[in-house]
């Protein structure tokens, strides 16, 4: 059951296009990051879900219904947004007591509601707080539970953890999976950094200059990336030219190697993707694939190691040591061959 | 330390010489007789013009009461305008300032007069004539158009530097615009609307001008007693910087007033 649909959505700024006919589907309950570049039109995307920007063309579905002309106010959407926008005249209570306000809401009920949203958030203690004299990480949390209280169907998050340190990144990224779980409202998350969208989402969507490359769940997306940017985005990859002569075989770098894909045409021009924690540090004498060690990176787990060799650069992720200005092979198998059409 | 006091040296000169000096020189007079010797006389008659302060005070709220209510609503839909409009409104509102009090006030009293501008059109439209100059409506219709620009321009300034998204906030929260008004918008207007009400209040409640002209000798108000004390046939300025000095604590004592209000509408909001 699709709780959002977007149909052939198109948005212009100045005459620049930002969105170029999308179209998504979102299912209830889901939790589904956007995630591009700066610039891409993640925003646009969820102020036009919001209905905060009206699309040129296109239509927005809620539960079938065509939304269109519904004001934000009425759409059963909450927004934390990309910099909290918390009520500089409230203090945390009110900010978060906002929605019951609105609804008129007894009081009793109030102090309930937000009083479990508080602790839910981890700032029971909070209450008389002005909203400017707390930190990043703070506003943050009164904004997801300023958002949370009118428990909407769709909550849209936009890099709502851009502004954190990386350990309390880490952290809030756990305990928002678990709000979307306990609550069941659906997700929609906008990011531009690709190992929180792996970890927190049940389905990515990669965009790119206002169009969506590919929708798929996290290992769809790292183990299959459609094309060449997907791949680079989702994750450093070594990225080759080459040509399909055949099904599961494939000609890069002036050799022939065996592939599990297929289904392309013959001598097909496309790109072969290597992840760079798939590639093995072997003997140059023997290796198909050899060159020089350009440079050695210490990256905590593993070393980061650039070769250069067969017209290319390689980057290893290996936990072995490799002297800069060494010959070093390289190795990988077959299913490490990824192969997508050139886009 | 000692470079800032330096640095604020012209500041203490300037207001040791134009605001000290005065305020003293007034209090002198106003304890003070003809011959210069020491008295409270001046003081214990300023009981026969309480009348005279308490029109006064009550003009003056009325008037400022109804520049917040015009002043208000024309702001607020003055920073809804796009860029260019607004600028064109705000020249508009600004306009009538760059005439002469004087005549902007004279003009008045040719529209209001018995055999004025409307009266004619009255007269020719075969209505029966209105008595409208010399009257305290005449002063506070000369008052609110006077000071409604010094109204609308402070709670304007704030309204457009009012951040759009704390609108769309509130809009995502589930008010509608009314409701974002009352909840959002007029809160956080509220530094305005406070420096307004005080732009307009102090100098309607000093006027004297305005009083003069439209109101008569019926509507006297205290700018005019302090103004004849000096200027008039009743020539007394002891008097004269007693009452001066009573207006100063009465508007001092409104504006503690104000403050006091404006932090508790705040607490009331919240
Ligand atoms: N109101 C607007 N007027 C003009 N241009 C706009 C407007 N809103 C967005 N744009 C443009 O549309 C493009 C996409 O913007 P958007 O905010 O959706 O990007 P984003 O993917 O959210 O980027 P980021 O990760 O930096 O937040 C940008 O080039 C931006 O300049
Ligand atoms: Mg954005």
């Amino acid at each position: 059951m699709d709780v959002i649909s977007l149909r052939n959505i198109s948005i212009s700024f100045d005459g620049e296009p930002v969105l170029k006919s999308i179209s998504l589907n979102i299912r209830d309950k889901e939790f589904i990051t956007l995630l591009g570049p700066s610039g891409c039109g993640k925003t646009t995307t969820l102020r036009i879900i919001g209905g905060f920007t009206k699309p040129d063309r296109g239509d927005v579905f809620f539960d079938g219904q065509r939304i269109n002309g519904l004001p934000p106010y009425k759409r059963h959407v909450n927004t934390v947004f990309q910099r909290y926008a918390l009520f500089p005249h409230l203090n945390v209570f009110e900010n978060i007591a906002f929605g019951l306000r609105i609804t008129k809401t007894p009081e009793k009920v109030v102090r309930q509601k937000v009083g479990e949203m508080l602790s839910l958030v981890n700032l029971s203690g909070f209450e008389k707080r002005q909203s400017g004299a707390l930190s990043g990480g703070q506003q943050q949390r009164v904004a997801i539970a300023r958002a949370l209280i009118n428990k909407p169907r769709v909550l849209l998050l936009d890099e709502p953890l851009g502004a954190l340190d990386l350990k309390l990144r880490k952290e809030m990224q756990g305990e928002l999976k678990n709000i979307q779980k306990r609550s069941g409202i659906t997700f929609i998350y906008v990011t531009h950094d690709q190992e929180e969208a792996l970890t927190m989402s049940d389905t990515v969507v990669v965009m790119n200059a206002g169009e969506i490359l590919q929708v798929g769940t996290p290992e769809d997306i790292y183990n299959e990336p459609r094309n060449a940017f997907v791949a680079d985005f989702i994750g450093e990859s070594n990225i080759i030219p080459g040509v399909m002569p055949a099904d599961f075989a494939v000609d890069f770098c002036g050799g022939r190697f065996e592939c599990v894909d297929k289904g392309f045409e013959k001598d097909e021009p496309v790109d072969i993707v290597l992840r760079p924690e798939d590639l093995t540090l072997i003997e140059a004498g023997n290796a198909r694939i050899h060159g020089v060690v350009r440079s050695v990176t210490f990256k905590g787990v593993h070393y980061e190691i650039i070769i250069e060799g067969m017209g290319c650069m390689w980057t290893v992720h290996s936990t072995d040591y490799a002297a800069v200005g060494t010959e070093a092979g390289l190795e990988f198998e077959p299913f490490d061959i990824h192969i997508m059409h050139k886009s | 330390m000692n470079k800032a006091r330096s640095a604020a040296f012209p500041y203490i000169l300037w207001s040791v010489l134009f605001t000290v000096l005065p305020l003293l020189l007034v209090a002198y007079f106003a304890f003070t007789n003809g011959s210069g010797t020491f008295t409270l006389d001046n003081f214990a008659n300023l009981g026969e013009y309480t009348a005279v302060f308490v029109r006064s005070l009550l003009l003056a709220l009325i008037s400022t009461l109804l520049c917040f209510m015009i002043g208000y609503p024309l702001a607020y839909i003055l920073s809804r305008e796009s860029a260019r409009r607004q600028q064109i409104m705000i020249m508009l509102v600004m306009l009538p300032m760059w005439m002469n009090f004087l005549l902007r006030t004279y003009a008045w009293l040719t529209i209001l007069e018995n055999n004025g501008l409307i009266n004619r059109l009255l007269e020719f439209l075969g209505f029966a004539p209105l008595h409208m100059i010399n009257t305290q409506g005449a002063v506070v219709l000369g008052m609110v158009y006077n000071y409604l620009p010094y109204m609308i321009l402070p709670i304007y300034t704030v309204l457009i530097k009012l951040d759009y998204r704390l609108i769309e906030a509130a809009h995502d929260l589930g008010a509608n615009p009314a409701k974002t008004f009352f909840r959002v918008v007029v809160p956080l207007s509220m530094p305005g609307v406070s420096s307004g009400i005080t732009m307009v209040f102090m100098p309607a409640v000093s006027t004297f001008i305005i009083s003069k002209m439209l109101g008569g000798g019926s509507s006297l108000m205290v700018g005019d007693l302090i103004e004849m004390q000096f200027l008039g046939n009743a020539y007394d300025p002891n008097l004269g910087a007693a009452i001066s000095l009573v207006m100063m604590v009465i508007i001092l004592i409104s504006m503690l007033l104000m403050g006091f209000f404006d932090s508790e509408d705040k607490a009331v909001i919240m």
